[in-house]
């Protein structure tokens, strides 16, 4: 870092460049000497005569030093092989190594900085003349200061000036046409910097019901206020705006938004219990009664949990303390939660996990893969069996995953399962293909075996008995199965 | 925000591209802060890329205002990335021109276009396409007659701008780029060229040191077309790039082995003339076979392989209007959100919108899985068009992929005869635009542009007789392709490739209002779910 930084200051202390001059001539003065600096820009860039200073390329490194030279052989070299001028398409800047012709200076020569006063200059340089420089005593400064001086602009002047960043009095503008001229002045400008300038000056001098009826037909300074409203949080206002203008689902969904900026979670439910009539899609407002349905039972949860923790005589508490609190998590991190710290719970139970499914109509897939997870962290694998069970009419039990066995088999290997609870579901996994994988790849010997002799594949069998340990019980069984002339193996 | 002390300014803090109030708030802070400390500071503001009145009406209503001694804007419009680009960095132009129809980047774009035909002559045809396009190109025709000062006599380098809106091509931003640039900054992300990396494969590999100690600073490097071997494997697919390195190491090896043939003082001076050169060309190939490096680790990755295919799947029209089993299974492992929102998406724009009952699933699983806060996110999305229903119950996407060409079955990532190789088989649509504008020209898709959004139009600007261009036979043209809105690193690189072209007989110098990827455009879009600072 600091090498860095010396480099920078290097660079500034030695190069002739001056980064930036402020001049402070008033203004006529200085518009009149811009554009004739303006047109005197246009001049340098064509003759471009040789001046004493330092040539520096776009990466900074001054023109001529060895690495510009590496540079600029380079991209010469590759520019003539393909044969045309390409000038545009130079990587690097090398401004002073091209034709002195107007039209093939690179790009970069654009910023290249104000290699001296006058010379330089873009047009929106011209343009734009930065002005209001101010060199008073500063801290205390008079009132006038925003009054312009020179008074009598038109709307149309005043636009101009505010856009070139000037500071204008507006306070002039007295009765309601001369306000709406200029609020359509700034919008044909289309500067919104301006347009924004004028609405706060709106807003501040108008009656509601006239600043809205006004905006109702000006549609581009309409939004511009909403956006305004909305970045500086003058929620009541916007809310009121978006009334008038009947824009409901707009007005349900901001004020909705307000809840992230309570901090307080009793306050926050009260909050979105007061969302839940507001006038949303129809499919919006099942969601926001879930969220205040699911921050409601999450705040009699925590209380309940915290105080658990606290006395200290939970041990699953008491092993796995918590690491944070439950309050405005995701639906699914709760269910986890609950999985984890409340799975036996019968279904009346808030906290319980089915009572969650149901009240949220938690899909299976989802309700099994968060289960799975919660329950093979805490490697209760007969939990994990009971998940995966299921009895049909007749009593028969029967090993079903919504997920997929696959998937099981991931999630239990991430949780550290032992092999012989792992190859159970690894047998479970229907493609053949990928059941092959993950026992190969989780080293459940068993599967493999019986699976290559399903498959009658002798080779494979035979290649496979190098993977498990000498003298083990797999190495005997696969010799079991090579010497049984009952299969007739396909290979 | 930057913060250096220099004996000439006592503070100096650049604040660039922020809201008025929050850049504001720092500020003050920083001011009050200050002030406390040593009263005899002197404060100024400088602007970046523009003064803001509502910033200032903050200051003041705070009552700092007055203590800064200089308020100065340094205005910057285009800012140049590289000796065809130009971008204004604008983060938020794509969410102000279409969530909040805030169109002021627009005007700054068109004062930006204004400059450049300042310094490289009046553009004489004007194509576009979509509303912000049109806005654009009337802006500067007004401001073109408003300023008749601005006529100059400069000989025109562009022949042609070509004015694109980004919500007519939403898909390609959304699409894993595949170029060696792309990848770098799907992957580790290029800010204002620089990137960021891991640096265990930079360690020093120095004898005797034996990797004691490793860096723990990221690595940073500047990536432009200065770079030699930057230049020529950046816009590379980058299943093409290992071959290059490769075959770069060899050559290098062998010019630093010439040195046991120089045997006269002046062969050896030849040599030792060169080094730089060779030194320069050998760190540069080290620091991208580590990058190369890195990125393969991920590009191999069964998740990015799987991630690849479906969205290949949705781009050549297949499964497009069902619940897909990827993006499920990716909800349920909670997947980052930006991630399954960028997929969702590129569902949602292959299929003209999701069938109703599509599109409810996800949302529902989104808002229970990452929260129903998100419920705000999903809204913004919908408005900016990338998710919807699909209303017409007519799917326009197969016709225009057909139309377009944008799905290329046999592409050539080595070499590439076809600017699909940015995206092994999709081929973008928006530089498909601007290909058939060259060539044969617009009238050939008129359906087409038709059911694709905004307006299209060309407008031509006059030159005097003087400076109308009298074509030398197999001059190339020279296009500037300008992306309201944002434009990918792949997108660059298939215009580049298209620049190249033998027989192309068009040039494309490349401007936007800020580069993005699909990542940095979707948080552009998501609602900042962190409390206000104040």
């Amino acid at each position: 870092m600091s090498r860095v930084r010396a480099d920078e200051e290097e660079y500034w202390h030695s190069s002739k460049f001056r980064a930036f001059t402020f001049d402070d001539e008033d203004d006529e003065l200085s518009q009149l000497k811009e554009s004739k600096r303006a047109v005197n820009s246009l001049r340098d860039i064509v003759d471009d005569d040789d001046d004493d200073l330092e040539r520096v390329s776009w990466s900074g490194e001054p023109v001529g030093s060895i690495s510009w030279s590496i540079k600029e052989t380079a991209s010469g070299s590759t520019s003539s092989l393909d044969g045309r001028d390409s000038s545009l398409q130079k990587g690097s800047s090398s401004y002073a190594a091209l034709p002195k012709q107007a039209s093939s200076y690179s790009l970069s020569s654009l910023f290249k900085g104000r290699n001296k006063l006058s010379s330089f200059q873009s047009l929106s340089d011209a343009l734009t003349d930065t002005g209001v420089k101010n060199y008073a005593p500063e801290l205390r400064r008079p009132k006038a200061e925003y009054k312009d001086y020179s008074g009598d602009w038109s709307p149309k002047d005043t636009v101009r000036r505010m856009q070139r960043g000037k500071v204008c009095s507006l306070e002039r503008f007295r009765s309601l046409q001369d306000k709406l001229v200029l609020l359509d002045e700034a919008v044909a400008g289309h500067d919104g910097n301006v347009i924004t300038a004028v609405l706060i000056f709106l807003k501040r001098t108008l009656r509601r019901e006239i600043l809205f009826r006004e905006l109702e037909v000006r549609q581009v300074a309409l939004c511009h206020l909403i956006h305004f409203l909305r970045e500086t949080g003058e929620q009541k206002f916007l809310l009121d705006l978006l009334r008038f203008l009947d824009r409901t689902e707009e007005v349900a969904l901001s004020q909705y938004r307000e809840h992230l900026n309570i901090q307080d979670v009793e306050k926050r439910r009260e909050f979105l219990k007061g969302c839940i009539g507001l006038p949303f899609s129809a499919e919006d407002t099942s969601h926001i009664q879930d969220h205040y349905t699911l921050l409601e039972r999450q705040i009699i949860i925590e209380a309940n949990d915290r105080h658990l923790e606290m006395a200290g005589q939970s041990e699953l508490f008491r092993k796995y303390p918590r690491k944070a609190s439950i309050l405005n998590m995701p639906l699914v991190t709760t269910l986890f939660y609950s999985c984890f710290y409340h799975y036996t719970e019968a279904e009346g139970m808030f906290s319980s996990p089915t009572n969650l499914k149901k009240t949220f109509k938690i899909p299976d897939k989802q309700y099994v893969l968060t289960a799975l997870a919660a329950r093979a962290k805490l490697r209760a694998w007969g939990d994990v069996d009971a998940l995966l069970t299921t009895k049909n009419w007749l009593g028969y039990t029967k090993k079903k995953a919504p997920i997929g066995f696959h998937r099981v088999v991931e999630i239990l290997q991430r949780n550290n399962a032992p092999v012989q609870v792992l190859q159970e579901y690894v047998r479970l996994v229907e493609d053949v293909e990928t059941r092959l994988n993950l026992a190969t790849k989780y080293k459940c010997h068993d599967v493999v075996i019986e699976t290559y002799r399903d498959l009658k594949d002798r080779i494979q069998l035979t290649a496979y008995k190098g993977k498990v340990e000498r003298g083990s019980a797999e190495e005997e069984k696969i010799n079991s199965i090579l010497s049984n002339t009952q299969i007739r193996w396909k290979n | 925000s930057r913060r250096e002390e220099r004996p000439y300014c006592d503070t100096c803090e650049v604040f660039g591209h922020w809201t008025a109030e929050s850049a504001s708030d720092r500020v003050l802070c920083s001011c009050r802060e200050d002030r406390g400390r040593s009263p005899q500071r002197d404060f100024h503001i400088l602007f970046v890329p523009r003064r803001s009145l509502l910033c200032e009406q903050w200051l003041k209503e705070q009552g700092v205002l007055g203590s800064f001694i200089h308020r100065e804007q340094y205005s910057l419009d285009l800012i140049p990335f590289d000796g065809d680009l130009l971008s204004m960095e604008s983060e938020s132009a794509f969410k102000e021109c279409y969530l909040e129809s805030d169109q002021t980047s627009l005007y700054h774009a068109a004062k930006g276009l204004m400059t450049l035909q300042a310094l490289y002559g009046t553009i004489p045809q004007i194509f576009g396409k979509g509303d912000c396009a049109r806005h654009v190109a009337n802006m500067m025709i007004r401001m073109k007659r408003e300023f008749p000062g601005s006529q100059n006599s400069i000989f025109p380098v562009f022949d042609t701008l070509l004015l694109l809106d980004r919500n007519v091509d939403l898909l390609t931003p959304l699409a894993t780029q595949l170029t060696y640039e792309g990848l770098i900054d799907e992957i580790y992300g290029i800010q204002n060229t620089y990137v960021k990396l891991p640096p265990e494969k930079f360690a020093p590999k120095k004898q005797g040191e034996g990797g004691k100690d490793l860096p723990t600073e990221p690595k940073k490097l500047q990536l432009n077309s200065a770079e030699e071997l930057y230049a020529e494997i950046r816009d590379k697919n980058f299943n093409a790039v290992g071959s290059v390195l490769s075959k770069k190491a060899k050559i290098i090896s062998a010019a630093f082995e010439e040195r046991h043939h120089a045997k006269t003082v002046g062969e050896i001076k030849q040599f030792v003339s060169q080094l730089p050169h060779m030194q320069a060309a050998r760190s540069s190939l080290a620091n991208h076979t580590s990058i190369a490096e890195l990125i393969k680790d991920i590009t191999t990755s069964e998740d990015f392989f799987d991630n690849l295919t479906v969205e290949q799947e949705f781009m050549s029209g297949i499964d497009t209007d069902k619940v897909n089993n990827y993006i499920e299974d990716c909800i349920a492992q909670k997947h980052p959100l930006i991630k399954i929102l960028r997929l969702v998406c590129l569902q949602s724009v292959c299929n003209s919108g999701l069938k109703q009952k599509v599109l409810d699933h996800y949302k529902r699983e989104i808002l229970q899985t990452y929260g129903y806060e998100h419920i705000l996110t999903l809204n913004n999305l919908e408005k900016a068009g990338l998710l919807k229903p699909q209303t017409s119950g007519r799917n326009n996407y197969p016709t225009i992929r057909k139309t377009l060409r944008l799905w290329m079955d046999d592409v050539n990532e080595q070499n590439p005869n076809d600017i699909s190789y940015v995206y092994s088989g999709y081929a973008p649509l928006s530089v498909r635009l601007a290909q058939l504008l060259a060539r044969p020209g617009w009238r050939s898709i008129e359906e087409v542009l038709k059911m694709l959004p905004g307006p299209h139009f060309e407008e031509r600007q006059q030159l005097p007789t003087g400076l109308q261009k009298k074509r030398q036979h197999g001059e190339n043209r020279v296009t500037l392709v300008f992306f309201l809105g944002g434009v990918t690193y792949a997108e660059i690189a298939a215009l580049r490739f298209l620049s190249q072209m033998e027989d192309g007989g068009t040039e494309y110098i490349i401007a936007t209002t800020k580069l993005i990827n699909g990542t940095t455009w979707i948080k552009s879009l998501m609602e900042k779910l962190e409390p206000a600072p104040f």
